[in-house]
């Protein structure tokens, strides 16, 4: 009798937590609700067939896309990821293969740095490396500005996706003749590639959205443009420009703008899980 | 009871004197350190070509750490250091200049937990032959991966699924394909550290039969806890204690009239 009785403060503690936890995560996904709610409704209204097919009109003039922010944003991050994936794997390898050494602390260190620099900061870094010595913005800048932004990111989740790897694995690999490097690239970095695809394309979009290290480097540009020497127009500084302006018209083109880019990450984050999923699927996993 | 003393006495030599120059193993004052640690201390041991030898002893006895020195395995350690010669086929395997991939080719191992690569079947097998480029062609490449899977018994059973991920292999199979991978490159000597620690009786039996039939082609070194897995499958036996071999005695004889008291507890369950 007294032991179903002293249970009784204990089940109460237990649902109290229990429903602690459900508010805070329902009250954690309020904001997401809303901001997905205010760009579909909002961006839905203005988004048609010219938006991707149109360039910007001149004020006043009704109409026109965002084609040339699209492709800008592509190739602005296609730019970014050529540059980061391999140094940000690379690093990511050594950190994790010379883990114990001094180097490897002060480069894990400064990536963790870097990945706190606020992104406006390495705009100026790279308007004063790139902008500067070219004389001109370009699409060059902004993606190298972005590619920055990538590095840290790739290498951390990669260094870390290889230490989950099994060192029975690379025991495995070395008893059949493997050298380290040869271990560490046909055994280990295979493993952990599901979770290093997934990283990659997470961190891709997360720079997609970025707009202040674009400002003054890749700056904008009302025109289509492929050039990489050229200024770039991109999503995130279209909608900016659009958002700020006093014109109506301006403004539903900036809520259309950040539907699409909304858009464009939630497929890439999705897209990256399936992939993995695949390339563990194939392995049995 | 408190475990008995180690008397420090010439380890007697079970082989017959003239067969030393045949010696496929020969390891002299071998002494292993983990940083300050002494692990290992003066070790030796002659090991005859195609015979098994079994490694017993208690946990922490250094049977594991002897068996990685066989084919400088323990070089990965971060500050691992060795003493004294461990002469493969006559040549110091620590001398300087020797190249350690050569070594881990013609010793190759088997680990406790079965590792096969988060690969297929036949690449698994294929990965030590496309690594070392022992092989020139596609056809060549096959038939090596298949003659490597008869050896290990596990050709009946994957001959269909080659192209099917290694990790969708029972426990059991996942050892024996680890044992294929392993003998794909055609080494001379075997290391098998406690191969069915983690196998069902049946898996177990099958590796034991399977030791059984490479011994004709290979030589083999196996770390056992099991001490009837050691009388079964071992021709000769060699029992660590706390870092230091005791005794190293033809299997039959160690297993009825050992000539050492502590062998004779251990092996009667006195302490272990």
């Amino acid at each position: 009798m007294t032991g179903t009785r002293t249970a009784t403060p204990r089940k109460v503690l237990s649902a109290l937590f229990v429903a602690g936890c459900a508010l805070c995560v329902g009250l954690a996904l309020v904001p997401l609700g809303f901001v997905l709610f205010f760009v579909v409704s909002q961006g839905v209204q203005s988004l048609n067939v010219d938006f991707f097919t149109h360039n910007p009109r001149p004020v006043g003039e009704p109409g026109g896309g965002m084609a040339n922010a699209i492709v800008g944003t592509l190739i602005l991050t296609g730019l970014a990821a050529a540059m980061a994936v391999p140094i940000g794997i690379l690093s990511g390898v050594y950190l994790s293969e010379y883990r114990g050494s001094r180097f490897a602390s002060a480069v894990r260190f400064a990536a963790d740095t870097l990945n706190g620099v606020p992104s406006i900061v390495i705009g100026v870094f790279a308007y004063a490396v790139v902008v500067l010595p070219l004389r001109h913005f370009s699409t060059l800048a902004g993606g190298f500005a972005l590619g920055i932004m990538m590095i840290p990111i790739i290498t951390r989740t990669t260094e870390e996706l290889l230490l989950l790897v099994p060192n029975a694995l690379r025991e495995g690999a070395l008893a059949l003749g493997a050298t380290r490097a040869r271990a560490v690239f046909t055994v280990i970095v295979p493993a952990a590639l599901p979770g290093i695809i997934t990283g990659v394309v997470l961190a891709l979009a997360r720079i997609a959205g970025e707009t202040a290290p674009l400002l003054f480097t890749s700056f904008n540009n009302r025109f289509f443009s492929a050039s990489l020497s050229q200024p770039i127009s991109s999503i995130t500084v279209q909608v900016f420009t659009y958002a700020i302006s006093p014109y109506e018209d301006w403004h539903r083109q900036a809520w259309a703008g950040a539907l699409v880019l909304v858009t464009i990450v939630l497929v890439c984050s999705m897209a990256a899980r399936l992939a993995a999923a695949r390339v563990a699927s194939m392995r049995g996993r | 009871m408190n475990p008995p003393l180690v008397k420090v006495r010439p380890v007697r030599d079970p082989l017959p004197a003239a067969q030393a120059e045949t010696l496929k193993i020969d390891v002299e004052h071998l002494s292993f350190f983990y940083g300050d640690k002494r692990a290992l201390e003066d070790i030796s041991i002659k090991i005859q070509p195609n015979v098994v030898t079994a490694f017993i002893g208690p946990s922490g006895c250094g049977k594991s750490t002897f068996i990685r020195t066989l084919n400088r395995m323990n070089d990965i350690i971060p500050g691992a250091r060795v003493e004294g010669r461990v002469c493969i086929d006559g040549e110091d395997i620590y001398r300087a200049g020797v190249d350690v991939v050569a070594v881990r080719r013609k010793v190759g191992m088997v680990f406790q937990k079965s590792n096969p690569f988060p690969k297929s079947i036949f690449e698994n097998v294929a990965y030590g032959l496309r690594i070392n480029n022992l092989t020139s062609n596609r056809s060549e490449l096959a038939g090596r991966v298949e003659e490597s899977l008869h050896q290990a018994a596990l050709w009946d059973e994957v001959k269909d699924r080659l192209h099917e991920s290694a990790l969708a292999l029972s426990g059991g199979q996942q050892q024996r394909l680890c044992i294929a991978r392993a003998l794909a490159v055609k080494p001379d000597i075997l290391l098998m550290d406690e191969p069915a620690s983690a196998l069902d009786p049946i898996a177990t039996q099958r590796i034991e039969e399977l030791i059984y039939h490479l011994k004709v082609k290979f030589t083999i070194v196996i770390v056992t806890h099991n001490m009837q897995q050691a009388a079964r499958v071992s021709d000769f036996t060699a029992f660590f204690w706390l870092g230091r071999l005791v005794e190293y005695e033809r299997t039959d004889k160690m297993f009825t009239a050992p000539s050492e008291k502590l062998t004779e507890d251990y092996l009667t369950g006195r302490f272990g």
